[in-house]
């Protein structure tokens, strides 16, 4: 992977999704920016798919189980293929393709999702069916960390452990902020990794938007091959966006035309 | 003969198992009471045991879902609908994944255990879901044909089985159709719909009633959603009387589908179902009494409705 490269990819990509979710006027910014460096390493590097063949039998499988933050997943999507760009004009949009959340019709995208909590245990099962089919494929699950406050995400952490799905690999963007305000304010996960590890899972701990540590982390979850992995990135809610970061009032708010200027300004001048 | 729904579900599980190896079954640690224990021990391979975790549950089925087989889930009624509704929803119904809901010890027959596990509610939450079909079987031989064909068709299915033995009231060869009640008996004067048990029961009430001079069609409407509106229309439009018969709150279930896919003919439609109550523990006789659900207490309701309507 070209280093370089891919920052500056991610800048780019900041300022797309920003503009898709000015365009419709609604949308989550927040979890967007902070799950980007994440997307973008699995579906422009890591992952085995075929952008021609989005049902190709042998892909690895990713579901974003925080449905809600689709404004990068669909950047990182065209990007690597699946639909023309063109298509991010109509994000929201009535008719048109780009739901609000996840939807399944989209070509790159495995499970409609929107209501939290449910993506892992799906992956559960892809990874389990995948084992009575004798394949091989890996099986990636995105969660929010507001959103592994569900109970039933825990559900899915039992099962993985116990049946040790060595396929399955759990990303939590961790970027420490929920709607309402700090995670673990409202309800503490802390620590995480030994909760995780408590559960029968590998852990990795990295910085969420370091394109190395990132594959680090990937090739940990490879090499892994008895127990599941969880990949535990921390991150930024709102990153790129000096005015954003940190704060929830960005997780479901859409930029109005000078704060989306600001916003992509941002991506030019600071870093 | 009598024979409970729940062991026809186990047996034709058993046999889907061999006929086609996309059949998966799925359980959170009751597969002994809902017999698909016989599939589990026969192949384990294709059987998972979640545990006590009902949202687990869906979400696994769905990932077999999306991977090409067909997941079976199967548990008591008041837990398969109930705790993983929202995953049914957003799952089962919005990704429309071919997710087979078997749902054992429905309704008041469930006895002793009381009323925490009398579900009441399971086909009002389940008719409500876009995509998915709700099916009741009338005894051991429908249960059978159902299973299959919910097999055969593509998309979520919702089947209402339960704990008790039901008597034998079905035709073997005539075939399941979805969205397609039906008549096992004809009568001019008004019509039974009834569902699961409460047929059996329709049909001892209709002979009862032929005595007293009135004529009563009884319709199986084992197809609760799609349901038989044709078959409906015909039936009010021929006297305008309609009777519901159902093992369920009149809130939501047989009675509404019924009423809503007559509300815009003229007819009169009478709901017998609980009354907004939970279930209790008791014997099965004991609690249709208490709910007027034997047949003293539904032959008193349609002599009153006769006279009214």
């Amino acid at each position: 992977m070209d280093i370089i490269k891919m920052e500056n990819l991610a800048r780019r990509l900041r300022a797309e999704l920003l503009n898709t979710i000015y365009n419709a006027k609604s949308g989550h910014p927040g979890g967007s920016l902070s799950s980007l460096e994440l997307l973008m390493t699995l579906y422009l590097h890591k992952m085995k798919i075929d952008v021609n063949n989005p049902q190709w039998e042998e892909r690895d499988r990713f579901i974003m189980s925080k449905g809600h933050a689709t404004p990068g997943l669909y950047s990182v999507l065209s990007e690597a293929g699946y639909f023309e760009k063109e298509e991010l004009k109509g994000f929201r949009r009535f008719g048109r393709m780009l739901q609000g959340h996840a939807y399944r019709s989209i070509p790159g995208v495995e499970l409609s999702t929107g209501s939290l909590g449910m993506g892992l245990s799906v992956g559960v099962g892809m990874t389990m069916a995948g084992r009575l089919k004798g394949s091989n494929y890996n099986v990636y699950v995105m969660l929010g960390d507001g959103e592994i406050q569900e109970g039933s995400v825990w559900e899915a952490a039992m099962s993985g452990g116990h049946h040790k799905l060595s396929n399955l690999c759990a990303i939590i963007d961790y970027n420490k902020v929920q709607e309402n305000g700090f995670v673990n304010d409202i309800k503490n996960l802390e620590p995480l990794d030994e909760r995780w590890r408590s559960f029968g899972w590998n852990v990795v701990v990295i910085d969420g938007h370091n394109f190395k540590e990132i594959l680090g982390a990937i090739e940990s979850f490879k090499e892994e091959d008895s127990k599941p992995t969880v990949i535990i990135a921390n991150t930024v809610k709102g990153k790129g966006v000096d005015f954003m970061e940190y704060d929830h009032n960005w997780h479901g708010k859409a930029p109005d035309l000078k704060q989306l200027e600001d916003a992509v300004a941002n991506q030019i001048v600071k870093r | 003969m009598e024979k409970a729904t729940r062991d026809a579900f186990g047996e034709v599980l058993l046999a889907l198992g061999e006929e086609d190896e996309k059949i998966v079954s799925l359980s959170a640690d009751l597969q002994d009471s809902t017999k698909a224990i016989h599939f589990q021990k026969k192949y384990p391979e294709r059987f998972v045991n979640v545990g006590i975790a009902e949202q687990d549950l869906i979400g696994i089925a769905a990932g077999y879902a999306l991977e090409g087989f067909i997941p079976i889930v199967s548990s008591f009624a008041a837990f398969m609908t109930t705790r993983p509704f929202d995953m049914i929803r957003m799952l089962a119904s919005y990704n429309n994944l071919n997710i087979k809901i078997v749902a054992t010890h429905s309704g008041l027959t469930v006895g002793e255990d009381g009323g925490s596990a009398q579900m009441l509610e399971d086909i009002a939450l389940m008719r409500a879901l876009p995509n998915m079909k709700v099916y009741c079987p009338v005894d051991a031989i429908e249960t059978e044909k159902i299973i299959r064909a919910a097999v055969r068709e593509d998309g979520p299915v919702y089947i209402r089985l339960a704990r008790a033995k039901y008597p034998e009231v079905s035709d073997p060869d005539e075939p399941f159709i979805s969205g397609r009640g039906t008549i096992l008996r004809r009568g001019k004067d008004l019509t039974i719909v009834a569902i699961g048990y409460m047929v059996s029961r329709a049909l001892e009430i209709a002979k009862i009633l032929e005595k007293e001079g009135i004529e009563a069609k009884v319709v199986n409407m084992s197809s609760i959603k799609p349901i038989d509106k044709h078959m409906l229309k015909k039936c009010a439009a021929k006297n305008g009387r309609i009777v519901t018969l159902e093992e369920h709150q009149k809130i939501g279930g047989l009675g509404s589908a019924v009423c809503e896919a007559l509300s815009e003919v003229p007819v009169s439609v009478k709901i017998i179902g609980v009354d907004d109550r939970f279930g209790q523990s008791g014997k099965p006789e004991e609690l249709f009494k208490e709910y007027g659900l034997d047949n003293e207490s539904i032959l008193n309701e349609i002599r009153g409705f006769m006279k009214d309507v």
